[in-house]
């Protein structure tokens, strides 16, 4: 099957039937292998126990930047080449950044208090991430204003677009600024800067998390391209009714 | 399992991902259930994509 095949909805609704069960799987087994690798990671010789909170922060925050870049590249896909499905694709990306975004706050809160004394600072990295989350908000609700696909499409493509200038704000808030939130030590110059007994069981956390958002993506992306399938026949349903005027 | 003084930290932080990402598969799932009871539905009521309008049916 050709990648342009993937355009027509009933061929990717065909493919994700086939793909979602092997892609929970993977998950659950990911999971599986990631908790216990976390359970048996040692302490942080500085932060103790409180590390282990790392194993579903950090994945949760690249997962929140990662919808919204996915959405981004939609979005182009919408405005630029009018993909039938890159709307889908956008539009279910969004409640999923928003949880993971939201997870990645409350974590980072619930780690924060016991090792810097407080659960929330004004600071850019913290700051910038809040913001990716109430854009995401906007992003849902703008979806929600319009009754018709294709414009609220456009719509919300646009102000992803502007909203993705936040991305590399993100990324180096903790290089262009002083910050209390510690800089980089998974993705950067020079390789990690963490302990490969705390680095491996992180990135199989992160592998999990990934799994679990390309299975719940496709599962929604299903779900919206039958949602709109209802909506088409609700429509010539009315169409046709008597003294609908059609 | 020794979590130290920082346990209910940790505790509160894998029960909160825990919900979210057990509310998201709920999610997923209800949605998913919605859409096929509403489509089938509609295709018992003669309502397809390619079918003839009713009105022309009876006609």
């Amino acid at each position: 099957m050709a990648l342009i095949d993937l355009a027509n909805p009933t061929r990717f609704l065909a493919l994700a039937e086939r793909l979602l069960p092997w892609l929970a799987g993977a998950t659950a087994i990911a999971f599986a292998v990631g908790l216990h690798l976390t359970y048996g990671a040692p302490d942080d010789y500085q932060q103790g126990a409180t590390v282990k909170i790392m194993f579903i922060h950090v994945p949760s925050a690249w997962l929140g930047m990662f919808a919204w870049g996915l959405m981004s590249v939609a979005a182009l896909g919408t405005l630029v080449w009018r993909h039938p499905l890159a709307d889908v694709a956008a539009k279910t990306a969004a409640p999923l950044g928003a949880a993971f975004t939201f997870l990645c706050l409350v974590t980072g809160s619930l780690w924060g208090r016991p090792m810097w004394g407080t659960y929330w600072v004004w600071d850019a990295r913290l700051t910038s991430v809040l913001v990716l989350f109430i854009m995401y908000l906007g992003v849902i609700a703008l979806w929600r204003t319009m009754d018709d696909p294709s414009r609220a499409a456009r719509a919300a493509g646009i102000l992803t677009l502007v909203g993705a200038i936040n991305l590399p704000i993100i990324k180096w808030s903790v290089d262009w600024w002083n910050t209390l939130h510690q800089p980089a030590s998974v993705v950067k110059l020079g390789g990690p800067a963490i302990h490969s007994t705390i680095l491996v069981p992180l990135l199989v956390m992160a592998l999990a998390f990934i799994l679990l958002f390309l299975t719940l993506h496709l599962a929604a992306m299903r779900n919206e391209i039958l949602r709109r399938r209802v909506r088409t026949l609700m429509l010539m349903q009315a169409q046709a009714a008597p003294g609908s005027g059609a | 399992m020794n979590w130290g003084p920082h346990a209910a930290f940790i505790g509160w932080a894998y029960g909160i991902a825990l919900l979210v990402v057990a509310a998201l598969i709920a999610w997923v799932a209800l949605d998913h259930r919605v859409q096929r009871r509403q489509l089938a539905k509609l295709e018992q009521q003669g309502v397809t994509r390619r079918a003839t309008p009713p009105r022309e049916q009876t006609a």
